[in-house]
């Protein structure tokens, strides 16, 4: 497990994602885990919704079906972060955080980690892949979901 | 609705601020009083400032989870009863214009008569926002955040910025142009927490990256203290010892699914105030060439390029000619930004303390004192949802 641990984007120690105590985002959480992207999207109105409600926001169906969609999309905005807000980033240096864009789900957004070097140039609009990272914690395991540039592949 | 019911349904002129109070400001941690007592101090003061017998205030209104309870406060205060105590939701400094505009239609609805709005933090009592450390698990809106490193509010914002800098082609330079009109004004203003420590182009570009677009000048203090005003039915404005600065109008909110997370807000790259910006300047009758000066909450720079831009006195395609400090400094540029030092280099102080500035600056007694001060702007909280503007003016605006 030590070695699965160190080839995570950012170092053990962060908060870990759970759902809500009312199990609105369970599904989102259980898909990363099982290297499935899974967003909502409206079974009457067809409409695209993340993160999670428990009502489409356009035709007010409730229990919107979560659809599993492939993990591309584009770099809508970035950031180089440099300041340790937390004690396990304090020796780490910088990274890139990047919110992308999905156009084939209706433009959802998500944000994750850019994966290769933390200096690099980051381009508004160029083009990403999902790469799921899974962390077995031993009571809470739990996976991410990070993007790297299409090129890279 | 009849002309006249509408007509009624205004701020305007109907309540005014008679006396406005503070503590010492703190760097975060460093407050000898524990936060209740900064509260009962701003308060107290603002009383003192109007010359009102602290017993007669019948309502509190505040914002930001604000801890010192209004029941609490009015059993401290001996007042003689409690009729008004209203709470914004929403976070940061979004509610800052809102805690007062829910007070002034307290007044203006006849559910109160003198209203206190407040805030007071103290840090070190109660922790920091900028340090997440101590969390687990997390869930809800930040648990698609925290774990990739989005952590504290620098890092929330900074791709809502980069995003709108992108869109149109705004340079770091006005970014910078706001962190030095705040400083240049913090160097006239004894209260402020970065008094005689002043700030230079050449000292922004050094500093060290937060979250890249934002240096560390792009980002607000954190700061201990407490401020307060007293707000009161326009007819008894003349009954104090102050100038009053009538409220002009109010407005708060956010505009379509502003609220979507994890960051996917229709209108990202914004501040959030398309809406509410309207919303102020219909109240209140005025445009953005009527007002004279601005407080604008700096949670960070780039929100303040947006709110102005939202607000009308410049297009987006304008920042970088408009965003310069010379525009941004009283008492005569084309728009004094921020003449107390603000969130920067006053004190943060969740906003309140702009307010406050505002007030001074309708009065005449601001230590950078604008040209132009009939009309006094305030914005609370950009790039949060809900967010809330205000606008304060001299009874010759009325």
């Amino acid at each position: 497990m030590s070695g699965e641990a160190a080839r995570t984007y950012l170092p053990q120690g962060l908060p870990i994602p759970v759902a809500e105590a009312d199990g609105l985002s369970a599904p989102y959480w259980h898909g990363l885990r099982q290297s499935r992207l899974l967003v909502q999207r409206c079974r009457h109105c067809a409409t695209w919704q993340f993160g999670p409600e428990w009502i489409c926001h356009r035709c007010h169906a409730f229990d919107p079906d979560w659809t599993e969609i492939e993990p591309h999309g584009r770099i809508f905005s970035w950031e180089r972060v440099w300041h340790p807000s937390h004690a396990a980033l304090r020796q780490h240096g910088p990274y890139l955080a990047v919110l992308v864009e999905i156009p084939h789900a209706g433009g959802v957004r998500m944000i994750g980690n850019l994966l290769g070097d933390p200096g690099q140039a980051v381009f508004i609009g160029a083009v990403v892949d999902g790469v799921f990272e899974h962390h077995p914690h031993p009571e809470r395991p739990y996976s991410l979901l990070h993007w790297q540039l299409s090129s890279v592949r | 609705m009849s002309a006249k019911a509408t007509a009624d349904r205004t701020l305007r002129g109907r309540v005014a601020v008679v006396g406005i109070g503070e503590t010492d400001y703190y760097r975060h941690g460093a407050s000898p009083d524990p936060e209740f007592k900064l509260a009962l101090k701003a308060i107290l003061g603002a009383c003192s400032d109007a010359g009102i017998d602290p017993r007669d205030i019948d309502g509190f209104a505040s914002y930001s989870e604000e801890r010192s309870e209004a029941s609490r406060l009015a059993a401290a205060l001996g007042t003689r009863r409690l009729r008004a105590a209203t709470m914004q939701w929403g976070g940061g400094g979004g509610g800052c214009c809102a805690a007062v505009a829910n007070a002034a239609a307290s007044i203006v609805a006849g559910l109160a008569d003198c209203v206190v709005v407040f805030r007071a933090l103290a840090q070190g009592q109660y922790g920091r926002f900028g340090q997440t450390t101590g969390i687990d698990t997390i869930s809800g809106e930040k648990a698609y955040l925290m774990p990739y490193g989005v952590l504290a509010p620098p890092q929330r914002f900074a791709m809502r910025v980069r995003r709108y800098m992108h869109e149109h082609g705004v340079g770091q330079e006005a970014l910078r142009a706001i962190a030095l009109a705040s400083y240049h004004h913090a160097q006239a203003n004894p209260r402020a927490v970065m008094y005689g420590k002043p700030l230079d182009a050449a000292k922004y570009d050094a500093s060290r990256w937060i979250a890249e677009p934002f240096h560390l000048y792009d980002c607000c203090m954190e700061n201990d203290g407490a401020a307060a005003l007293v707000l009161v039915p326009a007819e008894r404005a003349g009954e104090f010892r102050n100038k009053p600065a009538y409220v002009l109008g109010a407005a708060v909110g956010s505009g379509y699914c502003a609220g979507a997370i994890p960051h996917n807000s229709p209108h990202y790259a914004s501040a959030g105030f398309e809406t509410v910006a309207a919303d102020l300047y219909a109240m209140a009758g005025l445009g953005p060439s009527d007002v004279g000066v601005v407080q604008c909450y700096e949670n960070f720079t780039g929100g303040v390029v947006m709110a102005l831009a939202e607000h009308g006195f410049f297009a987006p395609e304008e920042v970088n000619d408009y965003l310069a400090f010379d525009n941004l400094v009283a008492p005569s540029g084309r728009l004094p930004l921020n003449t107390s030092g603000g969130n920067l280099a006053e004190c943060y102080m969740h906003g309140f303390e702009l307010v406050l500035e505002a007030v001074r600056q309708v009065r005449g007694t601001s230590t950078s004192q604008a040209r132009r001060n009939d009309v006094a702007m305030v914005i609370g909280g950009p790039m949060v949802t809900p967010v809330s503007n205000l606008l304060l003016g001299s009874e010759a605006t009325l």
